[in-house]
């Protein structure tokens, strides 16, 4: 099977304020298969949220491809829904509701009424159907983001891709929100890209687990943690373990382990 | 907070009554200062030619409402006003969209503004005269003048403060162009749009009456301005005062208008900004 998302030996600089151009992705490869949970983790300045960008389509890289259904990404569009850290990716003059009814209607995908039955199912799977009727600044920052879910799932897009969701949440919503998510990728299947700092995040919630290091961001590992659900059992505990040696390793210039981990896996699968 | 406010008002003074309600207040304090203007001009014996009692200015404005006079003139202002304003604000937006969509545009914005926003309104009537004569077209010149600058600031302002991340929600859902503008920049730039129409408005309300009066009638009916400045040549100093109170009522009136588009918009959803 095809993956939905490749991703190329991608570069991507940037020109800084003083004119000179940086360097903040280099020779990142990975790929990305049809209804599976990716993980990208690394330190602040690592470039993952560029490359989540670069895939959405809002910067090109300089060098390399990415390809989302086999087609190079040229610029953003509704088959790469994305979810933000940020509250305000709600339009604040719609309700709820009219939220995920407007992105119906503007990507083509339902008008009418047949827009409002669909907008309705998808914030009752995000369990918010409730609020439906509520502005955005009527809800708390959990139900913000569980909104902003339902919004780009209605849209049916090919990869769900998500930068930090949760990053701006209290401890508990949080742990709630990734509950919510693992149980809304097995009622929906969508293909997730997820950008987090967390650990414990990424190790609960990826199949696999794309470690970067910083300066330029590169692929330092991609590690397979097979979806432990169970954040109590002995794989989950081993899977954070092995995500902190490879981000505290990097932190600390020292060695990794070369047993604990797959190493550039996409590099020798292709 | 409310133990705040009960602390801060001094116990001495319970507001008994009808008296807590503000409106109540308002009427009240209205009526003591009509009542001392009163009592001045009886007691004191000014000359009404000057300064008339707010009995005189009462016939006056009933005589004038009734007579249809005063009501023909506001609406003529009006039409200026809105006309005026409505060409302006109209400017002023593709101004404001041509100087987000390029830096040409960005600068020719600043530059138009450095120049003319100095500038007020009532200052280029002459000019205005000179190029359209005495027409209602000089008049509506000078209140699209006054108005769009305010406007095209504001609304170039809103445009550059949209939340980035609004913006690429925008872009993944393929909104592009006219759409992008009309569906999400406009209304998340409403907050600065609805303030640059206020501030708008009351240079616009300022240069039309003014222009009126140095005016005299444009076209076929005058304004109030042309109103209150006939009032004067005739020595009727109650219709003079008459005037300036419809121009004050129509200035609260206005103040109020915006009060309620805000409460039904951007306090409903929450964009209003704070200080």
């Amino acid at each position: 099977m095809t993956p939905v998302v490749i991703v190329d030996n991608v570069q991507i600089t940037y020109v800084d304020a003083g004119g000179r151009r940086f360097v903040a992705v280099d020779g990142v490869s990975f790929d990305v298969r049809e209804g599976e949970k990716f993980v990208i983790i690394g330190p602040s300045g690592c470039g993952k949220t560029t490359l989540l960008r670069a895939i959405a389509g809002f910067v090109a890289p300089s060098r390399g491809t990415v390809l989302v259904g086999n087609v190079p990404v040229r610029e953003p569009g509704p088959d790469r829904a994305v979810v933000f850290q940020d509250f305000d990716q709600l339009f604040p003059w719609r309700t709820v509701l009219d939220n995920v009814v407007y992105a119906l209607a503007v990507t083509g995908r339902a008008r009418g009424r047949a827009a409002v039955e669909r907008a309705r199912d998808f914030l009752r799977l995000v369990g918010i159907e409730a609020a439906a009727d509520k502005y955005p600044h009527q809800l708390s920052g959990g139900m913000k983001q569980r909104a902003a879910i339902a919004r780009a799932l209605a849209i049916e897009p090919k990869i769900l891709l998500m930068d930090e969701p949760f990053g701006a949440l209290d401890a508990i919503t949080r742990t709630q929100l990734q509950h919510e998510l693992n149980r809304i990728w097995r009622e929906t299947g969508v293909t997730i890209i997820l950008v987090t700092h967390s650990i414990q995040e990424a190790a609960y919630l990826g199949h696999r687990v794309l470690v970067m290091s910083t300066n330029p961001g590169r692929v330092q590992a991609i590690v397979r943690t097979d979806h432990v659900e169970d954040m109590d059992g002995e794989a989950f505990a081993e899977a954070t373990r092995r995500l902190r040696h490879l981000l505290g390793g990097e932190a600390e210039g020292q060695p990794v382990p070369a047993a604990e981990i797959t190493r550039k896996e996409v590099g020798e699968a292709q | 907070m409310r133990g705040e406010l009960e602390l801060a008002r001094p116990r001495a003074v319970p507001a008994p009554g009808v008296l807590r309600s503000p409106w109540v207040r308002r009427a009240l304090i209205l009526a003591a200062l009509i009542a001392a203007w009163q009592v001045y001009v009886t007691v004191a014996q000014v000359k009404p030619l000057l300064f008339p009692s707010p009995t005189a200015v009462g016939e006056a404005l009933v005589r004038d409402l009734t007579s249809l006079s005063i009501p023909r003139s506001t609406v003529t202002t009006l039409q200026f006003l809105v006309i005026g304003t409505l060409v302006g604000a109209a400017l002023g937006l593709l101004l404001a969209a041509f100087s987000i969509t390029s830096p040409i545009g960005h600068e020719l914005l600043s530059i138009l503004t450095s120049i003319f926003n100095p500038l007020p309104g009532v200052a280029i009537l002459p000019l205005a005269m000179i190029w359209f004569g005495l027409t209602p077209t000089a008049i509506i010149f000078v209140v699209a003048y006054a108005t769009v600058w305010p406007i095209a600031i504001s609304t170039d302002m809103g445009f550059r403060t949209v939340s980035p991340t609004l913006q690429m929600v925008a872009r993944t859902l393929g909104l592009k162009g006219f759409r992008l503008v009309a569906d999400v920049l406009l209304p998340a730039a409403l907050p600065h749009l609805l303030s640059g129409l206020k501030v708008a408005w009351a240079f616009g309300w300022r240069t039309v009456v003014a222009a009126e009066l140095v005016f005299g009638v444009a076209g076929a009916q005058g304004g109030l301005g042309w109103y209150i400045n006939t009032a004067r040549y005739f020595l009727e100093t109650p219709r003079v005062f008459a005037g300036l109170v419809i121009i004050s009522l129509l200035g609260i009136a206005v103040e109020y208008a915006f009060r309620l588009v805000e409460f039904r918009t951007i306090e409903r959803w929450g964009m209003k900004k704070t200080g």
